[in-house]
């Protein structure tokens, strides 16, 4: 009986001092941001508050939203007052820009397309990898079961699908009707389509669906650590595609709450050693060489495509293969 | 309720004792039967495995979960947006039962309709429609957030969406209800110089206060545990703008089951507390019809 | 008197050709139980059939009609009458036997009857995909049978009939409840047999309640989200549920494509609630007549 007392106990003292909790802070700072984000940023809002408070004495509280990218970008076009966005393709943050909340040349402002820190899409595969897959070419073998999220609901399934894509084009006497046959046979072994990232690592992870995940580099290592380093291995690709996850402040917002500079700042320091190296260690792959050399070890050897130099830049991929009656819908669609 | 007439009229006993009345024993067996499994797999199950995940890691795990600043906020704000939104939806049930079943008019078929409505509309849908009235892309939220107005994403669009699809509720409960009841006693009441307050106070509330008070823990339930529409409108802003449904599923999304579970478990003991209340209210339900009985005679 | 002092032109009473009572307060309880309605279910409603018209007809006509939309409106609308169905005869059984028959655990049976009400539906989808996953309680059980619930149209009907279920047994109860037994002893004495009396008295009796609860079910399981997507699969042409349609559109920032199937949606589960409530009027009609 003891426990259920102190349940008591501590639920009402929850709601007693739930009324009592407002936070108080001279200036707030809000970063709108994707799902696999949650833990880096969690570690590194506390890192940077430090950090500003050190530098100009000032008080600062960063609110963290988390939700599928291209959800997070409608909220912000609808009004959600985000300072900045830290999200998962580059199409999401272009609907912004389309929007007049941020200027056109957007990915110009910081560097390296302002994506402070880059992924790649892996598989994620049961330990010992029994089905022996070890490339793109094994996925589509008859009796594998692959687990991907919906492209057309999530930002990262797009990746897989475009990583896939840009295999079958790599191979000898690849071209495109080759690749879509590829893909096709591809999404033909899915069994699952879940809505976003971290569904499907559930279903693959919790209800046993399917013999190979296709996820990001970082959710995969994440997974792993969280749900069970005895029950799974991870297997990089000989290709893969260079998922550059970019970031932005939103011109309209900063302007009218006066927080620019900050949030400028903020986004500035993922770029410095400090949040570079806090990006590595949670399995994003760093952009400054030297953290980059100091993790080398973490990250498996691939051979990296871009989107813009194999579809064109987002604009035309999302088009081309994602949009209503694209590639992506022809392909189940000539199924039926 | 009405069940309250039957009872006076006839006790339990009489009832049992009819055998002419009764079914074969095999077939209320087979009835029993039938009811017991399908309960066991559409609901206890089910909740089993909610407090079985809950508790998976043990008490100390559940209590931490439920007390984390994030979780006391979500459930400050639920409990704040259930204060608002029930009262507002039991005043319209009142009205609309009212008008509905005390009156012949047309296009009361209609009107029933429109108020089932909501039951059917997509939580997805009944996020967006909020979005598109009060949202940066029109003009009347533009207009709104230029005089400082935040509707979406803060507690006022969060309220709306739960009254919305908390809407039909307590309408849906009183209105078989009161018509069943008929207009006997308030048109007596009103023969006799009450005026419409007092009628409504002294003679109607009275016949429908269980009904009411049913409507209510409904209402209740569903605006606690709203998911889909308030997590369009409410931005997810961790500690501000989550409420325990949407917290649960940050929880999950966190791959942290045990605490997703335990927090989703307390809104399963709402349901086990609404239950505890409506068991309260039946047992003192005959007792009053019995004093009610014993005064009239 | 509690009436409004209401200008002759413009009467509520008139408008409804209202028919008169003694009873004071209609035009008061009605005039504010439409005002509410229009401010927090139509003109929000009036916004998605706005946002629709920006498409013009031939492109509306190509958004709904598109295989995968058609697919997915038949499974919703499809699997959510099936599983009202389903509600309406195990809905029945159980208010049944919770009036009428005294059983151990009674009392817990009718208590937990409105959990699908209060569990978050996130939690409810959850916790259905867990235990219908060949890993699961149910689905270990079920899969050497080679039947699969999670993860295939059968998952979207298992999902519905959970959220549906407290509506038939809920509104029936009541009914049940005040239903006069003399008429059951009638009929016995009459040389009905006890199935004859359930057919001939019981059934017609219960049937206004039967399909309030039916179209309860229907329109609550049709624009179901949360606890289906979980267990759905989502596999295009196969089990895709229109409001998972929607949110694809959104996620093109298509709003209007959105809320052209949200309006498809929205028309048909009017049309049925209306037929469904026409019929019920009709029964109850009856039913107080003779």
């Amino acid at each position: 009986m003891k426990y259920p007392r102190q349940f008591a106990i501590a639920l009402f003292g929850a709601f007693i001092s739930a009324a009592a909790i407002t936070s108080y802070a001279d200036t707030t700072l809000l970063n709108v941001s994707y799902d696999p984000t949650r833990e880096f940023y969690q570690e590194f809002n506390p890192v940077f508050i430090k950090h500003w408070k050190e530098k100009t004495n000032e008080t600062l509280t960063i609110n963290q939203s988390h939700g599928g990218s291209g959800k997070q970008a409608r909220a912000v076009i609808d009004g959600q007052d985000a300072d900045v966005v830290t999200l998962a393709l580059a199409y999401d943050i272009d609907a912004l820009a389309q929007r007049k909340l941020i200027p056109e040349n957007w990915q110009t402002r910081f560097p390296q397309n302002s994506a402070p820190y880059t992924s790649t899409i892996v598989f994620l595969v049961r330990k010992g990898n029994p089905k022996q897959i070890k490339d793109w070419n094994d996925l589509v073998k008859p009796g594998i079961g692959v687990v991907t999220p919906n492209p057309k609901t999530s930002g990262g399934a797009r990746w897989n699908y475009l990583a896939a894509w840009a295999y079958a084009l790599q191979q000898p006497g690849g071209n495109e009707a080759k690749a879509k046959e590829f893909v096709g046979q591809l999404f033909g072994n899915v069994k699952v389509l879940d809505t976003g990232a971290r569904g499907s690592t559930t279903s693959f992870v919790e209800r046993g669906i399917g013999d190979v995940l296709l996820a990001w580099e970082n959710e995969a290592y994440l997974a792993i650590k969280e749900l069970g380093p005895d029950k799974f291995d991870i297997v990089t690709p000989s290709l893969s595609i260079l998922a550059e996850p970019p970031i932005s402040i939103i011109d309209k917002v900063v302007d009218k709450r006066g927080t620019r500079k900050v949030a400028q700042a903020y986004l500035e320091y993922l770029y410095s050693p400090t949040g570079q190296e806090l990006a590595a260690k949670h399995y994003y792959r760093p952009r400054d060489e030297k953290v980059a050399a100091k993790y080398a070890s973490r990250f498996g050897k691939v051979n990296l495509i871009t989107v813009d130099k194999v579809f064109g830049g987002w604009g035309k991929a999302q088009k081309e293969h994602f949009s209503d009656g694209g590639v992506f819908d022809q392909i189940y669609e000539k199924r039926k | 309720m009405t069940g309250l007439a039957t009872r006076q009229r006839l006790p339990p006993s009489s009832r049992a004792s009819s055998r002419v009345t009764d079914e074969p024993p095999w077939v209320r067996a087979l009835l029993i039967g039938i009811a017991l499994c399908f309960f066991a797999i559409f609901l206890l199950i089910p909740l089993i495995a909610v407090f079985a995940e809950a508790l998976k890691k043990g008490w100390d795990t559940y209590i931490a979960s439920v007390s984390t600043p994030d979780s006391l906020s979500a459930i400050k704000l639920t409990l704040f947006v259930a204060a608002i939104s029930v009262p507002l939806n039991l005043v319209f049930g009142i009205a609309a039962a009212w008008s509905i079943s005390k009156f012949e008019f047309c296009g009361k078929r209609l009107l029933i309709s429109l108020i089932d409505l909501p039951f059917s509309v997509s939580p997805v849908i009944s996020g967006l429609i909020y979005v598109l009235i009060f949202g940066a892309q029109s003009q009347f939220g533009q207009a709104l957030r230029e005089h400082g107005f935040r509707v979406l994403y803060a507690a006022p669009g969060i309220v709306l969406a739960t009254v919305f699809v908390t809407f039909p509720f307590v309408a849906r409960e009183l209105i078989p209800l009161m018509q069943a009841q008929g207009n006997d006693e308030e048109e007596a009441a009103v023969m006799l110089g009450a005026n419409g307050f007092m009628t409504f106070f002294r003679v109607t509330l009275p016949n429908i206060k269980w009904g009411l008070m049913y409507g209510l823990i409904l209402c209740n339930a569903r605006a606690m545990g709203e998911f889909g529409a308030v997590s369009v409108v409410s931005g997810h802003i961790r500690g501000q703008t989550n409420t325990i449904p949407l917290h649960v599923e940050i929880l999950y999304n966190e791959y942290n089951f045990a605490a997703a579970f335990a927090v989703a478990s307390l809104l399963a003991l709402l349901a086990l507390l609404t239950l505890c209340v409506k068991s309260l209210v039946e047992y003192f339900r005959p007792e009053n019809a019995r004093r009610a009985a014993a005064g009239e005679h | 008197m509690l009436a409004l002092p209401v200008k002759k032109a413009f009467s509520l009473k008139k408008i409804f050709s209202f028919q008169h009572s003694v009873l004071p307060g209609f035009s008061l309880a009605m005039g504010y139980s439409l005002t509410y309605l229009s401010l927090i279910v139509l003109i929000p409603l009036a916004a998605v059939f706005l946002k629709s018209a920006e498409l013009s007809f031939p492109e509306f006509w190509n958004t709904v009609t598109h295989p995968r939309i058609l697919a997915s409106l038949r499974l919703s609308f499809g699997a959510s009458l099936l599983a009202a169905a389903i509600n309406a005869v195990f809905g029945l059984n159980f208010a049944w036997v919770l009036v009428r028959y005294r059983f151990p655990g009674k009392k817990i049976l009718d208590a937990l009857i409105d959990l699908p009400f209060a569990m978050p539906t996130a939690v409810t989808g959850i916790t259905l995909a867990t235990l219908y996953a060949r890993n699961g309680w149910f689905g270990r059980l079920l899969a050497p049978l080679g039947i699969e619930v999670s993860y295939t149209p059968l998952g979207v009907l298992v999902a519905s009939v959970f959220i549906g279920l407290p509506f038939v047994v809920r509104t029936l109860q009541p009914v049940l409840e005040d239903m006069e037994i003399e008429l059951e002893e009638a009929a016995a004495c009459l040389g009905a047999d006890r199935w004859q009396t359930f057919r001939k008295v019981i059934f017609p009796l219960l049937t206004p309640a039967l399909l309030t609860g039916f179209a309860l079910a229907f329109a609550r399981a049709v624009g179901e989200y949360g606890s289906i997507v979980f267990i759905a699969g989502n596999m295009p042409m196969v089990s895709e549920i229109a409001p998972l349609m929607i949110l694809t559109k959104l996620e093109q920032y298509d709003y209007a494509g959105a809320t052209a199937i949200a309006v498809v949606m929205l028309v048909f589960s009017f049309v049925i609630l209306l037929l469904i409530n026409t019929l019920q009027a009709r029964s109850w009609n009856k039913e107080t007549r003779t």
